[in-house]
């Protein structure tokens, strides 16, 4: 919130999120509810879609992959489950533990956050598509070196997360990086090392403390 | 008798992690990963009262709804649903939209009843019974040695605590869940497992089919903790729904779902008494502890080791101790085995009575616990270990550390058993091309055990771990344990052990060359001509043991203002017998103090003792460590190759949380007793506000 717009929330005011709405909804707020909502149906009569299955074509990894949906699917099941591309782990399904991380235009977004339908028209990349020509990202690699995983499950929405950190930031901070993983939990306790392996790619690498004793 | 090789190539160094390439692509698949062919969507209907008779459950309506193929109860006729979250039915769609829908379309007719959540209601003789048979709070059970009563008087210093942990939920990433298969040739079941023979085991006489009529694979699985030895009632429901919907289902829980019904760390509330000579000699030690396992009662946990007892006074040696542990049973879900049971609430209450204890006499608490313990391992640990902490020069006396911010530090030991299991076999085909797979029958939980396998293969062939196929995960190999107990490394390494020897010994008498390791490898391969060889082997004694020392020490800084605890840095150092693969091992320590660090600090099952539900269900609310709470961590790893290959993952984790709760009585100068360590109760010891356990008596 900047202190030159009072009245603004988030990144819009309250005078552009109004127009966004439009004229009819901000009338009709003034009205009863019933008579918004009618507004509300008449305005998006035209694209309102399902509840059945409707077809939906999104770009996942460069590749079109076209499904047959009920518009209630989201982002996530329509990979997991409407297609093979499993990389992108359920672990919630309500935005809190971050295993289903995917990059959306290249910003890393839940998965389980998206409906399928709104992803349409964007570019989703998944864990599946972080290998270019048969070679691992700098990334993938750091994570296999350090060893920066354990059962592997929340591994693809951590990779998700750091590839995203890399691509509007090359060499990031360790605190920029505990910011970029802030969504996505881990239960083996493999943090240590994914710090070691970010940090690695960041291009200033730690060395690891251990030291191994005769007893 | 059978030895380690003293010069190795690769035992004892670090191999990459075999599997990483596949679970950094998204190429592994775990259980909820499974697309078996025209598989369905499973999901459970839960009860909603914390305690209920349910006289019917109609399931028509579901069974209408478009897609779904199969819904079932988990029991016929009548019954009583004893916390909320309880199985009542479950259904299979060809959508998880349809499920949904269905669940919502079940029926169910309840009659509520009174129920009790609480430990401290369960205690009370009135208190609504879980069990109508039995009253909630157990008799207790009662260990005397020498003579306490007249112990205390002869002490020179005597402290009472009140110390209390709460039900830690175990929350894998990836929930509780399978896929089955149940055809005419029998079931099939890809299981999110730590035990894929007790998951056979558990189907085949669930669904009463003949042990060899089950087989289950466990590929990859998204972690477990202790919480995943059996098919549990959702790997039951699963195989009922599939026979019913002729497909297969997969039935992968909500997270929901799991902070409900598949287990966690029971409670404890420990009144203690802890006695001492001037000179910090212990002379008497009482305990009084009460806690829950949920409806179990401490009797029925699956996995085992989930009851509320625990070794006390843990590690030390006292004269003269009393001990008595009471389980409350209440209407929650049921505990099961948690990564080291027992321990990490022993190590909290009797730690922090050391500590407490070490303040009255004025001692330095590192001081009490040279004094008094009596393992060896532990000693030269703790030496090290404060050596490279700085333990000297940081040591403050409590509340001594100026400022609003203030630091502190402390330490804590830990003990486990461990063990190889004896029953463990493998075996190996041999190629003539040279390639080598070795089949076992345990499964990789993400500590490693496939890379140890290929450390130990590789080291006694004179291979590379990479020319070593690894395949495990699947009830049609060679009998395994399941991964428990923190036996999984001192029951494989043996057994590959023998398994290379076997091979050795065909491939040496079939080829003619007499040491076909390494650079004869090939030659003595192609000697094989067409057929390849096949070896078996088992466990073999004298190349593990049971028994691990270890201990840690955290810095904090609590913010006296805002009562946040950070914590700046862990010391571990631990008894890892002969390592096997260090970087895999490293991993496996961390692992355990993250976890500890979230017993300390974060987790907590909460529950509503009005209405009797779970109020944090979910990762928002129960909090876990995340990247931005990990401390600085140091490891010390004590390599005893002499001693043979022993198990770390839960000696890791016991230690931390009784380590963290007394550097936070050394910063703020008063003892918060009671885990987590949350910024109210930083804010209450220090009088600033209520304290949020006052009620408790």
């Amino acid at each position: 919130m900047s202190d030159s717009n009072p009245e603004g929330f988030g990144v819009q005011s309250r005078r552009t999120f109004f127009k966004s709405v439009g004229t009819a909804a901000v009338t009709a707020a003034t009205a009863n509810a019933k008579s918004v909502a009618a507004e509300l149906e008449k305005a998006n009569a035209e694209k309102l879609v399902g509840p059945g299955a409707i077809s939906v074509t999104l770009k996942v990894n460069n590749q079109p992959l076209h499904l047959q949906l009920e518009p209630r699917v989201t982002l996530l099941d329509a990979l997991r489950n409407y297609s093979s591309l499993t990389g992108a782990k359920e672990g919630c399904d309500r935005a809190s533990c971050g295993a289903c991380t995917v990059l959306f235009d290249g910003k890393p977004i839940y998965g389980c956050q998206k409906l399928a339908i709104e992803a349409q028209g964007h570019d989703i990349t998944t864990v599946e598509g972080l290998e270019q020509s048969g070679e691992l990202s700098d990334i993938q690699k750091a994570f296999i070196e350090k060893d920066a995983l354990m059962c592997g499950y929340c591994t693809p929405g951590f990779l998700m997360s750091l590839t995203g950190l890399f691509e509007a930031n090359p060499h990031p901070t360790a605190d920029e990086i505990r910011h970029a993983c802030a969504g996505n939990i881990c239960r083996c306790g493999t943090q240590p090392h994914i710090m070691q392996a970010a940090l690695q790619v960041a291009g200033t690498p730690i060395a690891s403390k251990t030291e191994v004793i005769h007893g | 008798m059978a030895s380690w090789p003293t010069e190795t190539k690769y035992i004892s160094h670090s191999t990459l992690r075999i599997d990483a390439p596949a679970k950094v692509t998204g190429r592994a698949r775990y259980a909820s990963d499974i697309q078996a062919e025209g598989w369905l969507y499973g999901m459970i209907l839960r009860s909603k009262w914390a305690a209920a008779k349910i006289t019917a459950i109609n399931l028509e309506k579901a069974l209408k709804i478009p897609g779904i193929k199969a819904a079932v109860t988990v029991r016929d006729g009548e019954m009583t649903a004893r916390y909320y979250g309880e199985e009542l039915a479950a259904v299979a769609g060809a959508t998880k939209q349809a499920c949904l829908d269905a669940l919502r379309a079940i029926e169910v007719t309840a009659t509520p009843l009174p129920h009790v959540v609480h430990e401290t209601e369960g205690l009370k003789e009135d208190s609504p019974r879980v069990w109508a048979e039995k009253a909630n709070a157990s008799p207790g059970r009662q260990t005397d040695k020498g003579d306490v009563d007249a112990a205390f008087p002869e002490c020179d210093a005597v402290i009472e605590g009140f110390y209390t942990t709460p039900v830690q939920i175990h929350h894998p990433m990836e929930t509780h869940g399978n896929t089955v298969s149940w055809t005419d040739e029998g079931v099939t079941a890809w299981a999110s497992t730590q035990g894929i023979s007790s998951v056979r085991d558990g189907l085949a006489g669930g669904l009463q089919l003949e042990q060899s009529q089950v087989r289950v694979i466990t590929e990859y699985m998204g972690g477990g903790f202790g919480a995943k030895f059996g098919p549990g009632v959702e790997g039951l429901l699963a195989a009922r729904l599939s026979k019913a919907a002729k497909a297969p289902v997969r039935l992968m829980l909500t997270r929901f779902d799991q902070s409900l019904a598949v287990g966690n760390r029971p409670s404890s509330f420990q009144k203690i008494k802890l006695g001492a000579k001037s000179d910090g000699t212990l002379h008497a030690f009482q305990l009084e502890n009460y806690g829950t396992a949920g409806i179990g009662g401490g009797g029925s946990s699956e996995g085992g080791g989930g009851g509320v007892n625990f070794p006390a006074p843990y590690i030390y040696k006292v004269p003269n101790v009393r001990v008595r542990h009471t389980d409350v049973a209440v209407n929650a879900g049921s505990a099961r085995a948690f990564r080291a049971p027992g321990n990490p609430p022993a190590s909290f209450g009797m730690e922090s009575a050391m500590d407490d204890l070490a303040v009255k006499l004025g001692m330095d608490p590192l001081e009490l616990r040279l004094k008094n313990d009596p393992n060896k391992t532990r000693q030269h640990e703790y030496k090290v270990g404060a050596e490279r902490f700085g333990w000297k020069q940081k040591y403050q006396k409590p509340g001594a550390s100026p400022g609003p911010i203030k630091t502190g530090i402390g330490c804590a030991g830990a003990n486990w058993g461990g063990g190889g299991n004896k029953r463990t076999q493998g075996e190996a085909q041999i190629n003539p091309d040279g390639s080598i797979e070795l089949r076992m029958g345990v499964q990789d939980l993400g500590t490693g055990t496939r890379t140890v396998i290929a450390v130990v293969a590789a080291e006694m062939l004179g291979l590379a771990p990479d020319q070593i196929t690894v395949k495990v995960g699947d009830t049609r190999f060679p009998p395994g344990p399941g991964s428990g107990g923190s036996t999984t490394c001192a029951s494989v390494a043996p057994t590959v052990y023998s398994v290379c020897q076997e091979a050795l010994q065909q491939l040496q008498m079939q080829s003619g060359i007499a040491d076909a390791r390494g650079s004869n490898w090939f030659d003595a391969c192609k000697k094989l001509g067409a057929t390849p060889i096949t070896v078996h082997g088992k466990w073999e004694q004298g190349l593990s043991s049971s028994g691990a020392g270890g201990v840690q020490f955290a810095e904090v800084a609590v913010d006296t203002e805002t009562g946040l605890v950070t914590v700046k840095k862990i010391v571990g150092a631990h008894d890892c017998g002969l390592i096997v693969n260090q970087i895999t091992l490293e991993s496996q320590i961390n692992g355990g103090i993250i976890i500890g660090m979230g017993y300390a600090l974060y987790e907590e099952r909460v529950m509503d003792g009005f209405s009797g539900v779970v109020i944090n269900p979910n990762l928002e609310t129960y909090k876990l460590p995340g990247l931005a709470d990990i401390p600085e961590i140091e490891l010390i790893l004590v390599n005893m190759p002499e001693r043979g290959v022993i198990g770390i993952g839960e000696p890791a984790t016991i230690p931390t949380a009784a380590a963290i709760g007394n550097a936070v009585a050394n910063a703020i100068g008063v003892r918060v007793s009671s885990l987590p360590i949350t910024p109210a109760k930083v804010l209450a010891a220090l009088d600033q506000v209520p304290s949020p356990i006052a009620m408790i008596p």
